[in-house]
């Protein structure tokens, strides 16, 4: 812990990640407060950042072809990214835990199952699953949380399995099933709490993995649905604009990558503080 | 050597069979049909059931998934419903464009990548740290969003690149060397977009792997008999930290596939990606069949390549004696 502490790495992408959160959360507060406001289209739209309209309303990132405010859209696009991006990991970390920890405690035909189909979910092109299943159903929030989720899980499993069989056999876990403890209080009180530390680093880069597919989904118009702002479907409605209007695609795209950044750069220190024979020398 | 060989190439195998029977019963089971978007909204219900019945779409699913797999495995892929062209034809031209931008990146990638992650283990803590920033922020560029801001930078405000298509207007009536550079100027752009996150990714693992290798005792053998440098990199680490990183490459194809889907989109590369959306959208079943079906291969048959390729450079694993090996 005192060495995430003392991490920059660390402190840079926490930094990022709680300002980005902030600014969710603040949404209302930091901004114009409507995304989908529309006043007078013609006096409005494409304005440059920094630019003051007629009313005398400030756009500090300009206006889209709606004479929407960028800024106000970037702000409440976080919300849907980051909290999209936030419950698809939490969702596929539960279902990677459940099927690591059952395949690495109870052994035979259920773990040659569980890891079958672990290895078969994990050589499937997730993209064109994605895309299966998102055309399943009307796009929505909810929907891409849950594709999100269910096919992001067997990296998690695999780690939890690894940690779960090795704890498996160490003192600590026999002295307790001598005590006579059941095999799931064996697994839940004394091999999860430990398994779950590689989980943490795995969610963190997980975090800024959903985040970009959830807008690379949005970008192909089969996420987050307009006019609700994701910063997918902001940099999709930037494309057309490119030329006239470049701070439309620009300013959702810097957003993305920065939260991404931020969160390897968290999830790569968490990792160096858990092994630290592979810190620096 | 050649139980494992046979082992790897059956579960291969059940891999495709299993993504393809996967991916039937999902398209078949999405609201709306090809039929319905054929017509249009004028047609007629009994048109349209007049249509599903000479497609044969009016069969149960068992049925229609059995003759489509007879029919697959003897090599006729059937018609493109929203298209009307043979879906052979379809992906004769997608594939290749496909493989062309996917191969030509994972080669540039991974020998940037490698060079890069080289470059940081042996330099300063400067360039260490400056390439580090700049490989993360590499990793973390979605593609799409990076060919935007490409095509902005490339086409619109230099005017050098085109940004659509693999081939201009004028293709046709150009010959020779013309020709050539025309296709490769309509490369560049989607090429560079995913060579540069590919860098991104390869150059943080092969950092890690030199790293880790580094501080083997072996190394430190190689040291102390007086290796140069470059030799002790060149004989004794590379070769080591290869290992993990061919692993990864195979590992890595179906999400550099996936990008290239994205990537596809964006710079209306004439793709398997590119067709597989318009496919998925259009409920275009045989389409999206073939494409899944070619695409799965493409993946497994890069997993044994990478196998094959560890084995190649591992003689522990040819040879069969490395303990509880993959």
């Amino acid at each position: 812990m005192k060495r995430l502490l003392r991490s920059r790495r660390a402190a840079f992408g926490a930094a990022v990640l709680a300002l980005v959160a902030l600014g969710a959360a603040l949404a209302p507060l930091v901004s114009s407060g409507d995304p989908a406001g529309q006043r007078d289209i013609v006096l409005t739209r494409f304005l440059p950042p920094l630019a003051t309209d007629g009313r005398g309303a400030f756009h500090a990132l300009g206006t889209d072809r709606f004479g929407r405010d960028v800024w106000t859209r970037l702000v409440y696009g976080a919300r849907v990214s980051l909290g999209v991006g936030g419950l698809a990991v939490l969702l596929s970390i539960a279902i990677g835990v459940a099927v690591g920890a059952v395949a690495g405690h109870w052994g035979g035909p259920v773990r040659t199952l569980l890891l079958g189909i672990t290895d078969f979910a994990l050589a499937l092109p997730r993209v064109v699953l994605l895309l299966l299943l998102a055309a399943l159903w009307r796009p929505n929030a909810t929907l891409v949380i849950v594709v999100l989720g269910v096919t992001g899980w067997m990296s998690v499993a695999r780690l939890v399995y690894g940690e779960v069989r090795s704890l498996g056999v160490r003192p600590f876990v026999e002295g307790a099933r001598a005590l006579g403890a059941s095999r799931s209080r064996v697994l839940g009180r004394h091999i999860l709490p430990n398994a779950l530390t590689p989980v943490i680093v795995a969610a963190a880069l997980g975090v800024g993995n959903a985040i970009m597919l959830e807008a690379g989904l949005s970008f192909l118009g089969l996420g987050v649905q307009p006019p609700t702002p994701s910063w997918g479907n902001m940099i999709a409605s930037g494309r057309d604009t490119l030329v006239n209007a470049p701070w439309v695609a620009t300013a959702p795209g810097v957003a993305l990558v920065l939260v991404v950044v931020a969160c390897t750069l968290l999830g790569d220190a968490v990792q160096d503080a858990l092994q630290p024979v592979r810190t620096r020398p | 050597m050649v139980a494992t060989v046979a082992r790897r190439t059956l579960a291969g195998l059940a891999v495709v069979v299993g993504a393809v029977t996967l991916t039937f019963f999902l398209v078949r089971l999405a609201p709306g049909d090809p039929v319905e978007r054929l017509l249009g909204p004028q047609a007629t219900a009994a048109q349209l059931a007049a249509q599903r019945h000479a497609l044969g779409l009016d069969r149960p699913l068992p049925a229609q998934y059995g003759s489509w797999l007879a029919r697959f495995a003897r090599g006729d892929w059937g018609r493109s419903i929203a298209t009307g062209r043979p879906v052979r034809a379809l992906l004769g031209e997608a594939v290749p464009a496909t493989v062309e931008l996917v191969g030509l990146s994972l080669v540039l990638s991974y020998l940037l990548g490698i060079a890069v992650g080289a470059l940081q283990v042996t330099a300063g803590p400067r360039v260490d740290a400056a390439l580090s920033v700049t490989t993360v922020t590499l990793f973390a560029l979605p593609g799409y969003w990076l060919g935007l801001m490409l095509v902005m930078a490339f086409t619109y405000w230099a005017g050098w690149l085109p940004a659509f298509g693999a081939a201009g207007l004028d293709a046709d009536v150009l010959t020779g060397w013309s020709r050539r550079i025309d296709e490769l100027r309509h490369l560049a752009l989607p090429l560079t977009t995913l060579t540069l996150i590919g860098v991104g990714g390869t150059a943080r693992f092969a950092r890690g792997a030199m790293r880790d290798v580094r501080s083997q005792p072996f190394v430190q053998t190689a040291q102390a008999k007086g290796l140069s440098p470059w030799q002790v990199t060149h004989r004794h680490v590379a070769r080591n930290a290869l290992i993990p990183v061919i692993t990864l490459l195979g590992l890595s194809l179906p999400a550099l596939f996936s990008s290239a889907v994205l990537v596809e989109a964006v710079f209306a590369w004439p793709g398997m990606g590119r067709r597989l959306v318009e496919a998925v959208q259009a409920r275009d079943y045989p389409v999206v069949m073939a494409a899944t079906t070619v695409s799965a291969i493409l993946v497994v048959l890069g997993n044994l390549l990478a196998d094959a390729g560890v084995a190649w450079i591992d003689p522990r694993v040819r040879h069969g004696t490395r303990e509880g090996g993959p």
